[in-house]
């Protein structure tokens, strides 16, 4: 029953099962064993990132592409029920009909760009993706009227998800609209998560592998390369857009910022590539531990080169600006010392 | 056999996953040409490949001029005095049939005399001389495929099927322009379908088939015995050539 | 069987067809200089904004040269290169602010030794950060694209970092030397001096690469190398090595591209490198992988067209390149001039 509901791809390690069950029951349990306002912040990031990151290691992990464009399709979810919220007023349809329609926008925009880059050479597609997602950053700033410029957008979503709807209290805790909001993103993220699980795990999926493991054999054995490839790019693009959708929900804000910055983009490839690239449970370590380093890692920062102040260098090299540095270089020394990540790891230490 | 020009022992060579070298055995007399003979796909281009270096040997060894140069690069290779012609002819097609040449000569600037040589042996080279190699016909790209091997001295050609669809007008001019260069003194591993040519040029044999090295012997045997063709690769060449 | 053979030669004969295929990306931009001049109308503003448009062409064409290089050599594609163009542009600008009286004082000899000392010191330490850049970052990933990407993301990252902890966190404004600044007056349009300048180095550089790969037996092995570095090796040279070069040069370029746009802004930011990046990427795109002439036409279109249409519909300005991509990856899926790939 279990196996069947993780598409028959159990974590294949005890530590691994361990670690996955620890995150799930605190995840569910996060508004009970962590009241606060910044600790269900950390735990609603964590679910939508986990879902984020899976749906782009479908890409770069299992179809073996990279796309640059990935927080574009992420930030058409969130701006869709943004847009959705401001026109057409504080409703659940209004949320519905937003998600909807940033997931098919973005699915269309996949396929277009897929049809146009895979077709010659995959790594067009890096090239491509990187032009255009940087071409709509600037563009979601541009049209201000529309989008809000660089100051995005805020809404109002159904009073029921909202702090001001109270309805009693468990645990001590008071409950409120808000984890009402949680739960609705931790039920989505986890039916997401499940079904990119599923897709993974397909034949769909393994034609995927096979044609990241040799593109030329699995066009000879007569699979249509670019067909899969296409369709593993609309897949992962709906799935983005649909995480970016729950992100918007959840924060009743988008910005250029939270949602398509280049930053975020290198957070998802950090994530992928410390979880460990086509598999999925690396998507739930990488954005774990992602997450947490980013909320709290960056105070210590703060603090150690206050420590280090009056010595030479060093407290430039730790200021907590500097963050994205220390990433890069963990991100290079990850790619050559630990491609396969910590699920890797841990599968093969078994 | 301390007059061989190249010997290789045990060779075997991977691609992928594939075995397609299974110790291979062979050797190459100084100043002859040897034939390297069998059906299509036993392994004939992927050993002079492996001899150039651009498939790594898995194991065995490659001894060319009394040195080990299994695990050499190309560049130091072709360096040391070996000619390569692969079967795609490898011409720069970009590039002027005198880039081309230019090019071949790697240790200098291109010889006078030995231009003269390959003019004398391939006339169109030099009305296309500054032409791009790209829009030369298939005969004459393969002569600069060739003249490309003559612009440098050479101690061993590896040479791919260099009468592959062309014309038999063009094919004895090649043939005269191999003969040539073993008249030089140079040291041919030759890789040929065409039995009359092979015939022609051959002075020992060597016959693959599945990754090995099945027969060796003088060329005139094996052109004067049929069922030893036949045996061997299959057909008898006798009605080709 | 004697040697001499008794064919006549002949040659297979271009098309008329053909040969306009060939030359069709040449004749591109002329076409959208005139496609240009008859939408905008006004003389002057159209004569300005060619002029801009070939100085912001010729700045890219800088940048992505290399770059175009170094993936038809060796098949390395190198998302960090856009750190070069930022890192040049510190250096060299750093050089210009710390010799203000040679910017200062109206002699063009004083202020041109200025910038040409400035590109020099940019593209040593360029084409040095370059040479570093290979070992370190790059050669381990040989013939891994996916890795490739990544890792070159990561060292991009990186660089820029520390030019933040070098330079500090903000973007350093600058005045060109005093006699690169203003305009001539020419037909009624005013154009920028330094524009001039942009173009007329850029059209120099341009000549001086193309007479190093046609006239240089250094250059014959690169164009040959993009063809078919096997071949290469295997008539004796050491693709390896020719490589590293084009890529330390690549770099070098890259750092005078940065100095170049830094002068054309007046502003530079450590991030300037990684927004060039795009443009360049899509000009290699559209010239087609490998090819020098390719990315040089591809910069110019890309140049000309974001001049002319922030001209006439600024909002569009942004996605006209995009488009620009578009139509020319519709016209030829592998870009204007593809290098043919041996194999």
């Amino acid at each position: 029953m279990l196996t069947a509901i993780l598409s028959g791809d159990t974590p294949r390690s005890r530590i691994l099962t361990v670690l996955l069950l620890a995150v799930l029951v605190c995840l569910a349990a996060a508004p009970f064993l962590f009241p606060g306002v910044r600790a269900l912040e950390t735990a609603a990031t964590i679910c939508i990132f986990i879902v984020l990151v899976a749906s782009y290691d479908l890409l770069l992990g299992y179809t073996g592409i990279v796309s640059f464009a990935h927080t574009m399709f992420f930030g058409l979810g969130a701006y869709g029920v943004a847009l959705a919220s401001t026109h057409l007023g504080r409703s659940w349809g209004a949320l519905l009909v937003g998600t909807a329609s940033g997931a098919v926008a973005a699915a269309v925009l996949a396929l277009l760009i897929g049809l146009f880059s895979l077709r010659v050479r995959a790594i067009f597609f890096a090239m491509i993706t990187l032009a255009v997602a940087s071409a709509v950053a600037v563009l979601v700033s541009q049209l201000f009227e529309i989008t809000g410029g660089e100051d995005g957008l805020t809404y109002q979503i159904p009073r029921a998800l909202t702090p001001a709807f109270r309805f009693g209290e468990l645990f001590g805790v008071n409950l409120n609209g808000r984890i009402i909001n949680y739960y609705l993103v931790f039920a989505a993220s986890l039916v997401l998560f499940l079904l990119l699980l599923r897709i993974v795990n397909s034949p769909f999926g393994r034609v995927l592998q096979a044609i990241r493991e040799n593109d030329f054999r699995a066009e000879a054995i007569g699979y249509r390369v670019v067909w899969y490839r296409t369709a593993a790019t609309c897949l992962s693009a709906a799935v983005a857009a649909l995480a970016g959708s729950l992100y918007a929900i959840w924060l009743r804000y988008v910005g250029p910022d939270t949602t398509l910055s280049f930053e975020i983009m290198l957070d998802i490839l950090l994530m992928v590539v410390i979880g460990g690239m086509g598999t999925m449970y690396g998507a739930v370590l990488g954005a774990v531990i992602f997450v947490l380093a980013q909320n709290y890692l960056q105070s210590l920062m703060g603090v150690a080169a206050g420590a280090a102040e009056g010595l030479p260098v060093l407290p430039l090299l730790l200021d907590p600006n500097r963050w994205l540095m220390w990433l890069g270089i963990l991100f290079i020394l990850s790619v050559y010392f630990f491609p396969t990540g910590i699920v890797g790891r841990l599968r093969s230490g078994r | 056999m301390s007059d061989d020009v190249l010997r290789i022992e045990g060779l075997h060579t991977d691609i992928a996953q594939y075995h397609i070298l299974e110790g291979v055995d062979l050797s190459v007399p100084r100043g002859a040409v040897t034939m390297l003979l069998g059906r299509n796909g036993v392994g004939k281009t992927t050993t002079l490949r492996t001899i150039m270096g651009h498939w790594a040997a898995k194991s065995g060894s490659i001894t060319y001029d009394g040195q080990d140069i299994t695990a050499w690069p190309t560049p130091a290779r072709a360096r040391a005095g070996i000619g390569f012609v692969p079967e795609d002819m490898g011409i720069f097609t970009d590039l002027t049939v005198e880039e081309n040449m230019v090019l071949a000569a790697a240790s200098g600037p291109l010889d006078a005399t030995r231009l003269e040589t390959v003019f004398a042996a391939f006339p169109p080279l030099r009305t296309f001389w500054k032409s791009e190699a790209g829009n030369l016909s298939g005969g004459q790209k393969q002569m600069l495929s060739i003249a490309r091997a003559m612009a440098e001295e050479r101690k061993l050609y590896l040479i791919d099927e260099p009468t592959k669809g062309l014309a038999p007008a063009i094919v004895s001019t090649m043939a005269g322009a191999l003969r040539e260069l073993k008249r030089a003194g140079a040291s041919i591993l030759l890789v040929e379908q065409n039995f009359a040519v092979a015939k022609a040029l051959g002075d020992h044999a060597a016959v693959m088939d599945d990754g090995r090295i099945v027969w060796t012997g003088a060329m005139a045997e094996l052109a004067a015995d049929a069922g030893l063709q036949e045996r061997l690769m299959g057909l008898s060449m006798e009605v080709t050539g | 069987m004697t040697a001499a053979p008794d064919h006549a030669p002949t040659m297979t004969r271009l098309s008329a067809a053909d040969r306009l295929a060939k030359a069709a990306p040449f004749l591109l931009v002329p076409v959208l200089i005139l496609a240009g001049f008859l939408a905008i109308g006004t003389t002057s503003s159209w004569l300005t904004l060619t002029v801009s448009g070939l100085a912001m062409g010729m700045m890219i064409f800088v940048m992505a040269s290399g770059l175009t290089l170094v993936f038809g050599l060796m098949d390395v594609i190198n998302f960090g290169h856009g750190a070069f163009v930022s890192l040049g542009a510190f250096v060299g600008i750093s050089v210009l602010l710390a010799l203000p009286g040679w910017t200062a004082e109206p002699s063009l000899a004083l202020n041109l030794a200025a910038v040409l000392l400035a590109i020099a010191c940019a593209m040593v330490l360029t084409g040095l950060s370059g040479w570093a850049f290979e070992r370190v970052i790059v050669r381990p990933v040989y013939g891994a694209h996916l890795k490739q990407i990544l890792v070159t993301v990561g060292g991009l990252i990186v660089i820029e970092q520390l030019i933040h902890v070098i330079w500090g966190p903000d973007e350093i404004f600058l005045n060109r030397p005093e006699t690169l600044q203003g305009a001539v007056t020419f037909a009624g349009a005013a154009l920028e001096k330094y524009r001039i300048l942009a173009v007329v180095f850029g059209l120099a550089i341009f000549l001086a690469m193309r007479l190093i790969l046609r006239r240089t037996k250094i250059g014959l092995i690169v164009r040959a190398g993009v063809q078919n570095g096997q071949m290469v090796e295997s008539l004796g040279y050491r693709l390896r090595l020719v490589f590293i070069g084009v890529f330390v040069a690549g770099s070098a370029l890259a750092g005078l591209g940065g100095v170049m746009w830094g002068l054309y802004q007046e502003v530079i930011t450590a991030g300037m490198g990684e927004r060039m990046m795009i443009l360049v990427f899509i000009v290699v795109i559209i010239g087609g992988l490998g090819s020098v002439e390719g990315a040089f036409i591809g910069a110019l279109l890309v140049g000309l067209m974001q001049n002319y249409i922030a001209f006439l519909e600024p909002k569009l300005a942004l996605i006209s390149n995009i488009g620009l991509m578009t139509a020319i990856l519709m016209w030829r899926p592998q870009g204007m001039m593809p290098v043919v790939k041996a194999k």
